[in-house]
């Protein structure tokens, strides 16, 4: 097999953000074209820009890759209540660290991408949640739209368009369920972040204060600002049919150049990620498992085949080195691209411990409203906590599945699923590990019967 | 559940039969009409629905059409298809939509109630044996449906706080609790007192009051109703009684006009609480703290127990043929009570027509609350009207007495519960007035009668009262009275044959009833007592429109607005 060339990233959202004379200050955003493309939007009418970002085919960068034009249409336009753009800021997927990059090194652009998106969905009042340790982002993000306040770029009658609309940064308190769009909504109305139920209490419709609201990603707003730069049409032809634009994939682990880069959808494979853009494993260490889309995603076991039939109807026999890095690519594996973040696994990862580490994480981040997931995340964590602590047993394996699936499809929210996924997937792929541990161990509780 | 006057009826398919139910209305109440139980913790008919504790989910599927055409798409039998979601949904949350068929006892919802079962249980301390709730509590009641016979949780459990005390009344074992945010929902939405809340997160959420409150509203014993399992509990019946041994006897709340329906729960003819009953008519499921406290009444050191003549001890007979004697007296006053049953109050109306006394009526006052402490502090003000003892509204006091007394057309006076002496009537005007007091508890006017006859309380008696909206509704005796003491439709049935040989006067309530009906202008015509329904009867009161009743516009029932989940 001939050996392909390096991948090339392309570097649209993070053009300038390893840029040595780029700053993330607003004289240096203007002087490098910024705040054109917002003028160019108030030249349009704000449906316009709406069918643009339909056209483009962009799909949400936060995790569930809904596309982002379809979410705008469902917004109830006719109820006369007032209407709401926030941006989700709370990145907080556990392998995930993209957003970051942009609002830290280019939050100009967010700013602009959310004036447009604001200015297409006719809101007067914009909010960013950004999560609470992103102390160092908050303010960066403050004092850009102080400048662009200064600019007349954001606020009242901008550029001079009789359009206005606030901009607000909101610090969360340190909750992973923030991210969650409903859960954001309610923490922003200054409530406990329990997620609301669905129906009737979807955002286009009933969202915050019960009004119309749209919410997006940091990354999803800023395409907002590409797609209206070079068209729609023209935006949908990055990428693959589907899976336009561009990504920016967290690669984490045991690989030797971890690090965020950005690819047009489905420009390379996880293999060429792993071994040519991230220079492959440590030495002397072989690949186990990859997440492929942050920790709620399904694992992916290193000598596994996926077969199956991509949408378009073509047959696909993908070892994990073949699956393209898009947004179907992955959901076609078992798994899902979620929020791009990669996490690498080498062989010399235990993966109860791995399972208990995650584990650990849901537990604590479950915001506890509803059954499955409060009571099931704790179980979990609890006994992946039991297994590693040497006190395994053999059934310990098919009672966590168990569990997993008692969870999944009961929640309120997704992100009680995802708090079973994880556990789901790494029983299917990695049982025998979870069985090993139990023939290692010594001293085994009983079963308690009452 | 709040109709609007809308009574539409849909047809949907529930496990594979079809069936009308109501439009507008959830799939627990769906299935609850036709007989089939979802089991449910958090979603309570009169609160908004929250959807945590996904015990009512149920399979759901539409009928098929075609997103292009929006033609059916049917089967090869000609039979439009169902797309049956492929999770289960919340039945608190989805409304019926025509058409829609809804499976309750699938494999798929049977897994998911075992499933919602256990993880409810693993962290629950399972204390049923010392535990208030156990023989009412829902935990036990769909454990025993839905739960595994053991555990396979070999983890520690939670460690919570057990004995919170979150106010005056209610104390909370926070490991019982399955956070289900009734009691939270029903201080926000019932009582506009926002002070219930969760503390910390996941599985250590901890129900506890903000900083700063307690839970001391007026309300507050309802959360413990409303709770699903034992973590609220009445610090007052806390370890008192096991409930599988008390008798519970519908009757209702004597506190005001608002008139609640409640359940007397009883073992061995001693009271031990009070809980609502629900009516959506009068009080939907709830009542107040202060009208549970009523019982202790019943065993208060107050309590009249023997009859007396000037003071001296004496039977029951005795006492009345003296009272009989007094009765004859042609300056006769009767001071009726708006505390009185219906009956009671019809059989005095005839002993003041037999004997041409002066009718008296005094009103008691006080603030309305805005929920079901009405500003009327008596439960049958309407039924003084209704049986024509009264034709005006009564004052805060009995001062039309003096003015008798004054003019001398008032020399003796038979007196049903009321005191005298705090109704602005003074111990020198009634002087030379022989007094007989027929009543429940020792007051200054019984100290002072010349006969004394002590009565039941209405927990000892049946009948029936009329609430501040007219609304006819009956109560059944719940515990004996004690030895010798007869209710007062004995007591003023024997002065009527006394005074009246030829006409027997019955004591029994349905046959006094067949009187009371028998007026065709009485809103009570054709009415017979066995026929009340549990919930009562809405009366006509156009005849007393123009009387200004102090409960003002909360004369009639409105239940607090909720922003409840409505499907457009």
């Amino acid at each position: 097999m001939i050996k392909k060339s390096t991948p090339k990233e392309r570097r649209i959202i993070l053009k300038h953000a390893d840029d040595p004379n780029y700053s993330n200050k607003i004289d240096c955003y203007l002087k490098n074209g910024g705040y054109s493309v917002l003028k160019k939007a108030f030249a349009m009418k704000p449906e316009d820009i709406g069918e643009e970002v339909l056209k483009s085919g962009v799909r949400g960068r936060g995790g569930a890759g809904f596309p982002a034009g379809m979410k705008w249409k469902f917004l109830d336009r006719k109820s006369g209540k007032p209407i709401y753009l926030i941006c989700n800021a709370d990145e907080s997927e556990p392998g995930t660290f993209k957003d970051r990059q942009i609002m830290y090194k280019d939050p100009h652009q967010l700013i602009e991408g959310m004036m447009i998106a604001a200015y297409a969905i006719q809101a007067k009042q914009s909010f960013i949640y950004i999560r609470a340790e992103f102390f160092e982002g908050a303010r960066i993000l403050e004092r850009a739209i102080e400048e662009a306040k200064e600019k007349n770029l954001c606020g009242d009658n901008i550029l001079g368009s009789s359009f206005c609309c606030d901009l607000v940064v909101h610090r969360g308190a340190g909750a992973y369920i923030c991210g969650e769009e409903t859960g954001l909504i309610e923490s922003l109305e200054g409530k406990r972040p329990n997620p609301r139920i669905k129906p009737p209490y979807f955002p286009a419709v009933l969202g915050l204060y019960q009004c119309p609201t749209i919410v997006n990603n940091v990354e999803t707003l800023c395409n907002v600002k590409h797609i209206l730069e070079m068209g729609g049409d023209e935006f949908a032809k990055l990428g693959k049919p589907n899976n336009t634009g561009t990504r920016i994939w967290c690669v984490s682990g045991h690989v030797k150049k971890p690090g965020y880069y950005e690819f047009e959808c489905g420009a390379l494979t996880l293999g060429e990620m792993i071994y040519d853009v991230c220079g492959g494993l440590l030495p002397g260490r072989s690949l186990k498992a990859v997440i492929p889309g942050g920790s709620s995603s399904k694992i992916l076991r290193a000598d596994e085949r996926f077969t199956g039939k991509l949408k378009d109807g073509t047959e696909f026999d993908w070892g994990i080195d073949d699956i393209p890095l898009d947004f179907d690519g992955p959901a076609s594996a078992g798994s899902m691209s979620g929020s791009g973040g990669i996490i690498i696994m080498d062989d010399t990862v235990d993966m109860v411990e791995a399972m208990a580490n995650i584990n650990a994480f849901y537990a604590h981040e479950s915001c506890g409203q509803c059954t499955p997931c409060r009571e099931g995340s704790l179980w979990m964590r609890k006994i992946t906590k039991r297994m590693c602590s040497g006190h395994a047993r053999e059934e310990d394996a098919d009672l966590l599945l168990s569990v997993a699936n008692q969870i999944e499809g009961r929640t309120i929210c997704a992100f009680g699923e995802a708090a079973s996924w994880p556990t789901q997937s790494f029983i299917a792929k990695f049982r025998d590990e979870f069985e090993l541990k139990a023939k290692n161990d010594h001293s085994k509780p009983t079963l308690q019967l009452i | 559940m709040g109709s609007n006057g809308n009574t539409s009826s849909i047809t949907i398919n529930l496990n594979g039969n079809d069936v009308d139910v109501p439009a507008g209305i959830n799939l627990v109440e769906a299935a609850a009409i036709h007989g089939t139980e979802v089991p449910h913790y958090c979603y309570h008919p009169q609160l908004s629905v929250a959807g945590n504790c996904r015990m009512c989910l149920v399979e759901m599927g539409n009928p098929m059409r075609d997103r292009g055409t929006g033609e059916p798409i049917l089967d090869e039998n000609g039979v439009q298809k169902i797309g049956w979601i492929p999770k289960p949904v919340i039945g608190c949350g989805t409304n019926v939509t025509p058409g829609m068929h809804i499976k309750t006892e699938s494999s798929m919802v049977t897994d998911s109630r075992e499933g919602i079962m256990e993880f409810l249980l693993v962290n629950h301390p399972l204390d049923c044996p010392i535990c208030d709730q156990a023989g009412e509590c829902r935990l036990q009641e769909f454990a025993t449906d839905y739960g595994r016979g053991y555990s396979r949780y070999v983890e520690r459990k939670n460690v919570k706080p057990k004995r919170t005390r979150l106010g005056p009344r209610v104390t909370l074992d926070d490991e019982r609790c399955i956070l289900c945010s009734r009691c939270i929902r029903f201080c926000q939405e019932v009582v506009d007192d926002d002070v219930l809340g969760f503390v910390d997160r996941g599985s250590f959420s901890t129900l506890t009051c903000f900083p700063g409150k307690e839970l001391s509203n007026n309300y507050s014993l309802n959360t413990v109703d409303l709770c699903p399992v034992g973590a609220l509990t009445s610090t007052d019946f806390r370890f008192k009684m096991r409930v599988w041994f008390l008798k519970e006897s519908p009757g209702i709340c004597t506190e005001s006009s608002a008139g609640s329906n409640i359940l007397v729960s009883s073992r061995e003819g001693v009271i031990h609480r009070i809980t609502p009953r629900r009516n959506d008519s009068v009080n939907d499921s709830w009542m107040a703290d202060s009208g549970r406290e009523l019982y202790k009444s019943v065993t208060n050191e107050k309590r009249l127990l023997t009859s007396s003549v000037e003071s001296q001890k004496c039977d029951l007979s005795s006492a009345i043929n003296s009272a009989v004697t007094f009765l004859q007296d042609k300056k006769l006053g009767i001071v009726g009570s708006c505390h009185s049953s219906l009956e009671e109050q019809y059989l005095l109306t005839k002993l003041a027509k037999t004997t041409k006394a002066k009718k008296f009526l005094r009103g008691h006052f006080g603030d309305d609350d805005g929920i079901l402490v009405s500003a009327d502090r008596t439960p049958n003000l309407r039924g003084t009207l209704v049986t024509g003892f009264s034709t005006k509204y009564p004052t805060d006091d009995l001062t039309e007495i003096s003015e008798a007394i004054d003019k001398k057309s008032i020399s003796t006076l038979l007196v049903v519960g009321e005191d005298l002496f705090n109704s602005g009537l003074t111990p020198d005007q009634l002087k030379g007035v022989s007094i007989i007091y027929i009543g429940t508890h020792e007051n200054a006017t019984s100290s002072r009668a010349n006969v004394v006859l002590p009565s039941l309380t209405s927990f000892e008696k049946s009948g029936s009262f009329i609430n501040r909206s007219f609304r006819l509704q009956k109560f059944k005796q719940a515990v004996p009275g004690p030895a010798g003491l007869l209710p007062d439709l004995h007591i003023i049935a024997s002065f009527l044959n006394a005074l009246d040989q030829e006409k027997e006067q019955t004591s029994d309530i349905v046959s006094i009833w067949k009187q009371l009906s028998k007026s065709s202008t009485n809103p009570l015509h054709k009415i017979k007592y066995t026929d009340i329904p549990q919930d009562g009867i809405q009366l006509d009161s156009t005849r007393w429109s123009d009387l200004d009743f102090v409960e003002k516009k909360a004369m009639h029932f409105s239940p607090r607005k909720l922003n409840k989940v409505t499907q457009n």
